[in-house]
């Protein structure tokens, strides 16, 4: 039998999440570059979303279920994870690199004496070796680097590696019920936060600095981004002043992001600022003061008032949609 | 109780990366260390849960390097830590040897609760805490936003997308900071004095072979200057058109 790369999906009250289909592309691409057999593996207990698995080309998806790890538990994942690659003997684990999977990834990593590499923006072959090129100083340069394990864990950035449909087979799905998980550490309750999105999530992110003048003009940012289906986002001096909440912070401080779309308003491009947004896909910049470094990083810019612009721009953008 | 804080020495975020001539790491000629800034709520909290306990509590700080992390070791101390362990290493390790070598001196120290940062921002993996805990078997709460310690039993919460989840757990436990869970204090001149007394034990690293290799390391692409479409609200429908058309994100 060939050897396994299992996809460790991520599943949310209830639904696999989009990074799931990410890591399970990225792992099917891998497999049949290295002639491997890519497999998933999700936790959880009632998943309603299972079946979409098999638009992406996944032949099998184990479910480990229990009615109690519907919630996250760092110690019962983990085991039930580790024992789990044990037993189909899996070479290569693929995670997102999300909440759960920065949490997860090294403790399982440690269970299974594997190489780490976290945060992958790119995984090719070379020379039968997985290579990943993964960003260090938040961005301010890459690495490429190779695992010398038996068995080694990638974990992919979300919103990189775009899931792949692919017209095959069913996938087969099967239960297999998870017994007297350890529940040494577990999540009681989720406090959810009122922001729509957030911003590690977004595939579009509107931002807004010391510019936007104060905490009463955010409407304005809430406003495009809604419209625009994306999150909202802000520079640490904001979070410092308490404008905005500290999870809001892009940067080197704050949260590291790759969305396809991102506009900075009346945000400088402060390095640890730009370190955090400046491999998104496009980079929007509106910035009253033309010299603002902001612009050397974005594709478009409108060296105007926020204030003017920001309106404007989102009665544009409504106007398209409708 | 006996806690210990890992803390690294990272460049100053404010430094522009140069890659050395070694393609593998980073340059170091004029780069200035700072304390991880991730580090400093770890020690933050590591203090006032000692604080809260009272008795006879010690905070270790422990760092994996070269003498020059002496001095911000130095600064954690001036902070108020009692004691400080470097455990030295000229060779550089991967986040497993790292925590492989933290691991070890948290359990010949004895403690019980451990704080880390939750990511260094040089290499940035944000893993240490939890290879900690599990080369331990300690319990683990990373990218901790609030902390509670009662007798043994831990209630933190963590910050996920869209929210934070609270997590309940119980001692022996590895505790990953995030930004949120305190206001790290400054040193105060009474503290920077008394740090000079203090002591920096010195012990070698434990040796581990590395699983990771780093073939290459260089500077991302540099973005070509993008174009300024104007400077009021006419340049708006123009700047519509090209996400839709040339960009294709809208
Ligand atoms: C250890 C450390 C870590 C840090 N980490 C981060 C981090 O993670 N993220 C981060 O963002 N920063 C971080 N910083 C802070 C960073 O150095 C900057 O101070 C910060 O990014 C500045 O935020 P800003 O761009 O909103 O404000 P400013 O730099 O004050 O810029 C405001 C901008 O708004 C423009 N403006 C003003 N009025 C208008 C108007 N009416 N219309 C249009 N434009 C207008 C101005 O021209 C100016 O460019 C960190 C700093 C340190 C020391």
């Amino acid at each position: 039998m060939a050897d396994k790369i299992l996809a460790v999906l991520e599943q949310r009250e209830g639904s696999l999440k989009k990074v799931s289909f990410e890591a399970a592309s990225v792992a099917l691409n891998l497999a049949n570059q290295l002639g491997m057999q890519a497999e998933a593996v999700v936790v959880g207990n009632d998943i309603n979303n299972l079946n979409e698995i098999s638009k992406y080309g996944i032949s099998k998806l184990t479910h480990l279920k229990h009615e109690l790890l519907s919630n996250y538990s760092p110690s019962a994942y983990s085991d039930t994870l580790a024992s789990f690659a044990k037993e189909t003997d899996a070479q290569i684990l693929i995670f997102p690199n999300t909440a759960m999977g920065v949490d997860l990834a090294p403790r399982i990593a440690v269970k299974l004496n594997a190489g780490i590499v976290m945060d992958c923006m790119k995984l090719e072959i070379i020379d039968k070796d997985v290579i990943a090129t993964r960003p260090v100083y938040a961005g301010k340069a890459l690495i490429e680097v190779k695992l010398n394990s038996q068995t080694k864990i990638f974990t992919v950035r979300p919103n990189v590696f775009k899931p792949q449909l692919v017209n095959s087979a069913s996938t087969q799905v099967e239960v297999k019920q998870v017994e007297n998980p350890n529940l040494k550490t577990r999540v009681t309750a989720f406090k959810k936060s009122e922001g729509k999105l957030d911003v590690a999530e977004a595939d579009i992110i509107v931002s807004g600095g010391r510019g936007m003048k104060g905490p009463e003009n955010f409407h304005l940012i809430e406003e495009l981004a809604e419209v625009l289906g994306g999150a909202v986002g802000a520079s640490r001096a904001v979070v410092d002043a308490g404008w905005r909440p500290h999870r809001e912070q892009v940067g080197q401080t704050g949260k590291t992001v790759s969305p396809s779309l991102y506009i900075a308003c009346g945000i400088s491009g402060a390095i640890q600022h730009l370190a955090g947004m400046s491999s998104s896909k496009y980079i929007v910049a509106i910035n009253k003061d033309k010299d603002a470094p902001i612009f050397n990083v974005a594709d478009y810019g409108i060296a105007g008032d926020v204030f003017e612009i920001l309106p404007a721009l989102t009665e544009e953008i409504r106007k398209i949609k409708s | 109780m006996k806690i210990a804080v890992c803390i690294s020495q990272v460049p100053d975020t404010a430094t522009r990366i140069k890659i050395g001539s070694d393609h593998k790491s980073i340059d170091p000629n004029g780069v200035t260390y700072i304390i991880n800034p991730y580090d400093e709520f770890a020690i933050e909290e590591a203090l006032k849960t000692k604080e809260k306990i009272g008795g006879d509590s010690i905070v270790y700080v422990i760092s994996v390097g070269d003498d020059s992390v002496k001095e911000t070791l130095r600064k954690a101390l001036a902070m108020g830590a009692d004691e400080a362990v470097l455990l030295k290493s000229s060779s550089a390790k991967d986040s497993i040897g790292i925590a492989k070598a933290l691991a070890e001196e948290i359990k010949s120290l004895g403690c019980e609760l451990v704080f880390c940062g939750k990511q260094s921002v040089d290499y940035d993996s944000g893993i240490t805490g939890q290879l900690i805990a599990e080369m331990l078997d300690y319990n683990c709460v990373s990218v901790v936003v609030d902390f509670k310690l009662e007798g043994n039993k831990i209630t933190a919460e963590r910050e996920i997308e869209g929210g934070r989840e609270v997590v309940e757990t119980e001692l022996p436990a590895v505790i990953t900071a995030q930004k949120g869970l305190n206001e790290p204090r400054y040193a105060s001149l009474k503290g920077i004095m008394a740090a000079k007394k203090k002591i920096i034990a010195e012990k070698p690293a434990v040796d581990s072979s590395s699983f990771t290799e780093i073939l290459d390391m260089h500077l991302p692409p540099s973005k070509q200057p993008g174009r300024i479409l104007g400077t009021d609200k006419s340049a708006v429908p123009e700047l519509v058109r090209l996400l839709r058309e040339e960009a294709k994100v809208i």
